[in-house]
């Protein structure tokens, strides 16, 4: 049998071949790229140690939860790649096949500094598929993004660099929190997690890369974030505070956001919540429940992703004002839609429902009530903004008069496979929770936890009805929102601007002082080299002897 | 003649709205029949899953208006980009 490769170099190996091959084969070549690599994982076995100098790479190191995102990562990229097999963008789908070999070489990394090496590719390649959009505001949000990402590369190098020193090991494995090093590498995770504060790359990119762009960003970069987190600091517990907030403040965000693609961002941070917070919990039910929805959110946050890349792809917007209706002419992509809203909203028999629920159930057996109630209220949010809001605003709600069609077949088969998979996965969740790192005990199925769900469900539909009905519902403003980011695209340029300003009238009074100083300079010289000057006149010959005498007597005299 | 859609005739929206009351009505109703096995106390209370997720729904929106007051700003705000 022929050994595995690496699963990140048949990505490369595609990626190379996308570069060199025509347009036609170049189709081809993207869609075998994650089928061979998936074959490729059958019979994956730890190996492939690098050394370089003296320090040696781990590059596969497989068990049972690097599969499991191994399997998922492939599944995301075959998605999203029949999803843009329309484009002929080269630079995409490069970008795209290397960000996606960077997300699966560093989940399969055996070393913390593979894991950085990775973790580079990833920010690197990933903000090609921003930049390619190719308006001014991609262009910025792209620089906006990259100074993010390096600056959660360099955290987390420094936290690895301190952390070897310490313990003189560079395993992938538990980390805590009891270091400075530790400290570094949790707060370089947190970056690429969404942590609160942190976590405006992610709400002020994805909307500005292209609309299959964002179907891959939003797969992968958030999600090796989270299997790191889930290797290094399980059980933390200031984790299931942090993911509580992650939960809670991007709902409100949403509710008021205009572009959807943006709702679907904020969106994307409170699905991370509940991840984080069942790593915070550290139980094995909540891990279970951490992992298995981050596949789920893969899956359906790719579906809405792409429902809404494809509204953008055919009318050429996605601000909330200024769409609608588009049921009448779009109804394949309205009916994938509403698979993905009712997946992230936990309704049972799609997907969110069978993994959502293992982190609250774990957050109530570990003796957290609040946190409990605190997910509670979060999973009405996920129900307002991306249940409700996504697909009412793009498809009913008023009619917009834009009269488009389905986007093409390939968009659609896309957003088909993703909503098998959603409908499959709430529906017959064994398969999903047999990949599970830890023995499933959880029943999704029981009658409680059925109802109450329904209840908790639709009777925020009727509070939608309620308000939408008496005109109490918040209305679609154009307008952005100050977020996180307004520390350093408003604050921090205004605070240099001043010191700008301040700088700039300190040169301008030196400027005069200097035109002031070298006027005064050239009156001196030119009274003393000038035209009329001393040295200027012409001496006789008896005299310039005579004076060189003088000089040398006095010489002698002084020696 | 245009094509009538689903939603274009209002009867159709107002059959969706008593369909969800009536939901809501017997998922209630479920509450005092079924006996739900329960961790926490509050689950101990009639109807309180649904009581939850009604006036979840309406403080989020609450909450997120009085956000927007503060927050919102003009599109250009931070200039072109």
């Amino acid at each position: 049998m022929i050994a595995s490769l690496p699963p990140f170099l048949v990505f490369f190996v595609g990626a190379v071949g996308v570069l060199v091959c025509g347009s036609r084969v170049r189709a081809a070549v993207m869609l075998l790229t994650p089928i061979v690599g998936g074959i490729n994982l059958y019979g994956l076995a730890d190996g492939w140690d690098l050394t370089v100098f003296d320090l040696t790479l781990a590059l596969v190191r497989v068990d049972r939860l690097s599969l499991l995102f191994g399997i998922l990562f492939h599944l995301a990229a075959f998605i999203s790649i029949v999803f843009s097999l329309h484009s002929r963008d080269k630079l995409q789908q490069v970008a795209a096949l290397v960000y996606a070999g960077g997300a699966l070489g560093a989940v399969f990394a055996g070393d913390l500094m593979t894991l950085f090496l990775f973790w580079e590719v990833l920010a690197v390649s990933s903000v090609f598929l921003v930049w390619a959009r190719r308006t001014p505001q991609s262009r910025a949000a792209g620089f906006r993004y990259l100074s993010v990402q390096v600056v959660s590369g360099l955290l987390l190098f420094a936290g690895i660099t301190i952390h070897y020193f310490d313990t003189g090991t560079m395993n992938v494995g538990y980390i805590g929190l009891d270091s400075s090093a530790s400290w570094l590498i949790l707060i370089a995770f947190g970056i690429k997690c969404g942590f609160p504060f942190l976590h405006n790359w992610l709400v002020d990119a994805y909307p500005e890369a292209t609309p299959t762009g964002t179907v891959f960003l939003s797969a992968f970069t958030s999600k090796v974030a989270i299997y790191a987190l889930v290797r290094c600091f399980p059980g933390t517990e200031a984790l299931i505070y942090v993911g509580v907030v992650m939960t809670l403040f991007p709902v409100f965000y949403a509710v008021i956001e205009n572009d959807l693609r943006r709702v679907l961002a904020y969106s994307m941070i409170n699905q991370l919540g509940f991840m984080v917070c069942g790593i915070g919990l550290g139980t094995e039910l909540a891990i279970n429940g951490a992992v298995s929805h981050a596949f789920n959110d893969v899956i359906f946050k790719g579906l809405l992703f792409m429902s809404m890349g494809a509204v953008l792809h055919m009318t050429g917007t996605i601000k909330s004002s200024e769409i609608g209706g588009l049921y009448k002419t779009m109804p394949w992509t309205t009916g994938f839609c509403i698979v993905g809203a009712a997946s992230i909203s936990a309704f049972p028999l799609f997907s969110g429902f069978v993994s959502k629920s293992m982190v609250m159930a774990a957050a109530l057996e570990e003796g957290y009530p609040w946190v409990w109630l605190a997910l509670l209220f979060a999973s009405a949010g996920v129900l307002h903004h991306a249940g409700i809001k996504i697909p009412f605003h793009a498809f009913f709600a008023k009619d917009s008069g834009i009269q488009v069609s389905d986007p093409p077949v390939n968009m659609l088969i896309a957003m088909g496979i993703a909503a098998v998979v959603c409908v499959y996965n709430g529906s017959f969740p064994t398969l999903l929770y047999s990949l599970l790192p830890y023995p499933v005990s959880y029943v999704p199925y029981d009658a409680t936890h059925v109802l109450t769900q329904m209840q908790l469900l639709m009777f925020a539909i009727l509070a939608f009805c309620w308000l939408r009905l008496t005109d109490r519902e918040p209305h679609d403003i154009p307008a952005v929102n100050l977020d996180a980011d307004w520390f350093y695209r408003r604050l921090v340029p205004s605070i240099m601007g001043q010191i700008a300003g301040a700088l700039s009238f300190i040169v301008m009074g030196a400027r005069a002082f200097r035109r002031d100083l070298s006027d005064a300079a050239i009156t001196f010289a030119e009274h003393v080299f000038g035209a009329r000057s001393g040295l200027a006149m012409t001496w006789l010959t008896r005299t310039m002897v005579l004076a060189a005498t003088v000089a040398l007597g006095l010489v002698v005299v002084v020696n | 003649m245009k094509k009538q859609h689903l939603f274009d005739n209002p009867r159709n929206i107002r059959l969706l709205v008593w369909l969800t009351c009536a939901t809501c009505a017997g998922l209630f109703a479920f509450d005092f029949i079924f006996h739900r096995h329960v961790t926490h106390p509050f689950e101990h209370l009639y109807g309180f899953y649904a009581i939850y997720g009604f006036s979840a729904y309406c403080l989020l929106v609450v909450i997120a208006k009085g956000l927007r007051k503060l927050v919102k700003r003009r599109e250009d705000y931070y200039g072109d980009s």
